[in-house]
């Protein structure tokens, strides 16, 4: 099959391994990826940020790139950018009183899936190790962030994929369902609150003891990353916290190529 | 956001509707009160667990949210005709109609009822009772009736520890959940004339406590004021639902009942209580079924009040019913779910939303009812970080974070509107330059070409301050530093010849569309796959 790619603008930008893990994962299965060049951003943030004008561009940008492009399927390893196509774009063509771009964003939102829904509802695996060859003997603690749970009801499939690596041993922190506290702009319009909830999420998954945390939005990943990282610089005595790794990663990695743990790859508390 | 003229003026919402301060300052205050939020994680996280369990027990609790949001929207959509309905069959079983535009409306007529009703006693004043209720917390009306000579005895438990605090409700249903049982005597021994000075801490004994208080009070008080879970439009029927049996003897005992009553709380008929004893007492209290549920249809000769009174409140309802988005929120039925299971709530408390209505729902209809133009209430949207938690527990299906992303939205409007479509702030600078960025992959690629650089300048372990707002971010949360190349730029050096290629057919696939538009032989599908090349077989099969 043809499966065009959203990498998502954070991915891209910040985190292009998480990208190259997917078209890895997919070419391991024996389909061909595409990268539609147009695609920028789903525009979520102008969105969340009560910015339905400044959005529109954004969304109809994305809605050309894609129903341009010749895919069977389109991909994006994160279930937030993947919610906001279906959620959030034909409510902001529907705003800006563009009927067209709105039935236009449905049908590519209709096409478009975030990773583990694919892999499971689409390409039908059950098995990482064996269909992917996934090898990676660490201990995860799983985060489920919370539009691909409450928007996508991504269930355990995440973590479902996880359980099935080699070598891996999959850990629920307390709460596990409780937001991180980003919240896109959320995070530095109301940052002492934002602050509050991710410390909590930071001391459980410490508590969990695992060497990473992971989950399936590079921008959860950043913000906890980020404030286990600044924990681990406040108290440097303690053993070394978590490091967030998106589960498209650890699903790439195999015994020939494995996703190795060292300071050198770490980087604000985030593997890359 | 587009609003419809609904046939009458619309008045906004007054009362305790406002924030004190802007959200996030007053949530700062908050987060420093560490016995605050210990009190508050223990208390949502207890009514949480039982309100799940008692959910998961019905098969069919999503075809319930359903019904309950179906049905409100049925009621929205016929509120007028309902009122006038209830209104004929209220009158008609003895009782008297009265209707508030706003909350000083409101407060006036009531307090012309007591002063009508209610005896003088030595001291010049006059008493009442209370049984719990948003709609009187919302028009000020304890608040009033005491500047006005009148005395209003708040009789459940809750309401009770909150005004012999001196302090104001922080959540809907539970109005003192920000104290603890140890804070709870003190309130007791320092404002209850009659209280033993040996009181314990026990729950026990505390509800014994205020159980002798109020005894008295419900023996010898001649006027009652409540607020209504549900109004029967069909039978003029009113309903409480409760725990403690205090607004049973509120509607029973007294000579007059004064019923304040939101005019969205309407119920076409008996029947659709059906769905709602069902929702509301496991979405509130995590209970199968509240231990108390009162109806009463207007004067019962020889049983109960003789003189039965409602005010239908508007204070901004109408406004909020305007609005074809924002109406969805008049379908709360106050069962505080939203607040239970929100996370920002949980570390904040009630308090910080400065409105009676906290929480998400709160977040949303307190400015529905003002009108988002109220420069007070501008930060409640904000107070959220979208994660969905209460949308998936409203038994009624409000969707909270759309609507508080459109009030954003709507607020940011009204801004340019009155200053000007300049930014005004460092976000704005921002997210008007990332708009134009975002909107074009090619513009995306050519900012990324500056990723070497930026790796160069930021520290291996990370970014831990920057100025500005990004200052917000690095206050609390090192950024990873950017990596040497983005994927597009990777993809683009892997895949060139392909790339070229994509390119082309993109472009052929757009002029297709384009000349197939012009020539308008057969109106383009509009939202049809882009016609594909012949190849496309081929590719499949491979």
């Amino acid at each position: 099959m043809r499966i065009a790619l959203f990498a998502t603008c954070i991915v891209d930008a910040m985190y292009p391994e998480v990208a190259k893990a997917t078209v890895s994962i997919l070419e391991r299965l024996g389909h061909t990826v595409t990268f539609p060049e147009r695609q920028a951003c789903c525009g979520q943030m102008h969105i969340n940020s009560g910015k339905f004008a400044q959005a529109y561009p954004v969304v109809k940008n994305h809605v050309e790139a894609f129903e341009d492009a010749d895919f069977d399927y389109a991909v994006a390893p994160s279930g937030s950018c993947v919610a906001s196509l279906g959620h959030q774009h034909p409510m902001i063509a529907e705003y800006m009183g563009d009927e067209d771009l709105a039935s236009r964003a449905t049908q590519v939102a209709g096409r478009t899936y975030e990773l583990s829904q694919l892999l499971t509802d689409v390409l039908g695996v059950t098995d990482a190790a064996a269909q992917l060859g996934s090898y990676f003997p660490h201990t995860i603690a799983y985060h489920p962030s919370c539009h691909g749970m409450r928007l996508l009801r991504l269930g355990d499939r995440q973590s479902d994929l996880l359980q099935t690596v080699e070598g891996a041993v999959v850990v629920s922190p307390e709460n596990w369902d409780a937001c991180c506290g980003f919240g896109g702009t959320f995070s530095v319009k109301n940052p002492q609150v934002s602050t509050a909830m991710l410390t909590d999420k930071v001391e459980a998954l410490i508590n969990t003891g695992a060497s990473v945390c992971s989950g399936g939005d590079a921008s959860c990943l950043m913000h906890i990353g980020g404030g286990l990282q600044r924990r681990h610089e406040l108290l440097p005595a303690q053993a070394t916290p978590p490091a967030t790794v998106h589960f498209a990663r650890v699903l790439a990695a195999t015994r020939e190529h494995p996703l190795i743990l060292n300071e050198e790859l770490v980087s604000g508390g985030a593997l890359r | 956001m587009s609003t419809t003229f609904i046939g009458m003026p619309t008045v906004p919402g007054t009362g305790n509707l406002f924030e004190r301060a802007p959200f996030p300052q007053v949530a700062q205050h908050e987060l420093g009160n560490v016995q605050l939020r210990t009190n508050l994680t223990k208390a949502t996280t207890a009514i949480r667990t039982k309100r799940a369990a008692r959910v998961a027990e019905l098969g069919d609790w999503e075809d319930l949210r359903d019904s309950g949001a179906a049905a409100k929207d049925v009621v929205l959509a016929r509120l007028p005709e309902l009122l006038t309905q209830f209104e004929a069959a209220f009158t008609a079983a003895g009782g008297t109609v009265h209707w508030a535009r706003d909350a000083q409306e409101a407060n006036a007529i009531v307090r012309g009822l007591v002063e009508d009703s209610a005896p003088l006693n030595e001291d010049g004043r006059r008493e009442v009772i209370k049984v719990k209720s948003m709609a009187t917390q919302e028009i000020g009306l304890n608040e009033y009736l005491e500047d006005h000579d009148i005395d209003a005895y708040e009789t459940d438990l809750a309401e009770l520890i909150v005004q012999l605090g001196h302090d104001k409700p922080s959540h809907i249903l539970v109005p003192a959940i920000h104290r603890n049982r140890h804070e709870i005597r003190q309130i007791f021994l320092r404002g209850m004339e009659d209280a033993d000075p040996n009181l314990g801490t026990e729950p026990r004994e505390l509800a014994e406590a205020s159980r002798k208080h109020l005894r008295k009070k419900f023996l010898t008080t001649k006027v009652a004021i409540s607020g209504a879970n549900f109004g029967i439009a069909e039978t003029g029927t009113l309903s409480v639902v409760e725990s403690e049996g205090n607004g049973r003897m509120c509607v029973t005992l007294p000579e007059t009942l004064i019923t304040v009553m939101g005019i969205e709380k309407l119920l076409p008929t008996i029947d659709d209580l059906g769905v709602f004893m069902q929702l509301l007492p496991r979405s509130s209290t995590g209970e199968r079924m509240n231990p108390y549920s009162s109806f009463w249809t207007g004067v019962t000769p020889g049983d109960g009040p003789r003189n039965v009174h409602v005010v239908l409140l508007d204070n901004g309802r109408t406004r909020a019913l305007a609005d074809q988005h924002g109406r969805q929120a008049l379908r709360c039925i106050r069962c505080s779910a939203c607040m239970n299971v929100c996370p920002v709530y949980e570390r904040t408390g009630g308090h910080a939303y400065g409105s009676v209505y906290p929480g998400p729902i709160g977040a949303i209809l307190t400015p529905l009812l003002t009108g988002t133009d109220a420069e007070e209430n501008s930060t409640l949207p904000y107070a959220s970080s979208l994660c969905g938690a209460c949308f998936d527990a409203c038994p009624v299906k409000i969707d909270i974070p759309q609507m508080l992303v459109r009030l954003r939205n709507e607020g940011n409007v009204v801004k340019e509107s009155e200053h000007g479509r300049l930014p005004k702030t460092q976000l704005d600078v921002a997210l008007t330059g990332a708009s134009w960025l975002m909107s074009d992959g090619r513009r995306m690629a050519l900012m990324e070409k500056g990723l070497p650089l930026a790796k160069l300048l930021s520290p291996k372990a990370g970014i831990r301050s920057l100025p500005g707002i990004a200052g917000a971010w690095t206050s609390s949360r090192t950024i990873p530093r950017p990596p040497r190349q983005s994927f597009r730029s990777w993809w683009s050096a892997e895949h060139r010849e392909e790339a070229r290629e994509e390119r082309r057919e993109a472009r052929d696939r757009a002029q297709f569309r384009r000349f197939e538009a012009r020539s308008g032989a057969e109106p383009a599908p509009e939202a049809g796959p882009a016609p594909r090349s012949e190849n496309q077989h081929e590719t499949k099969e491979s």
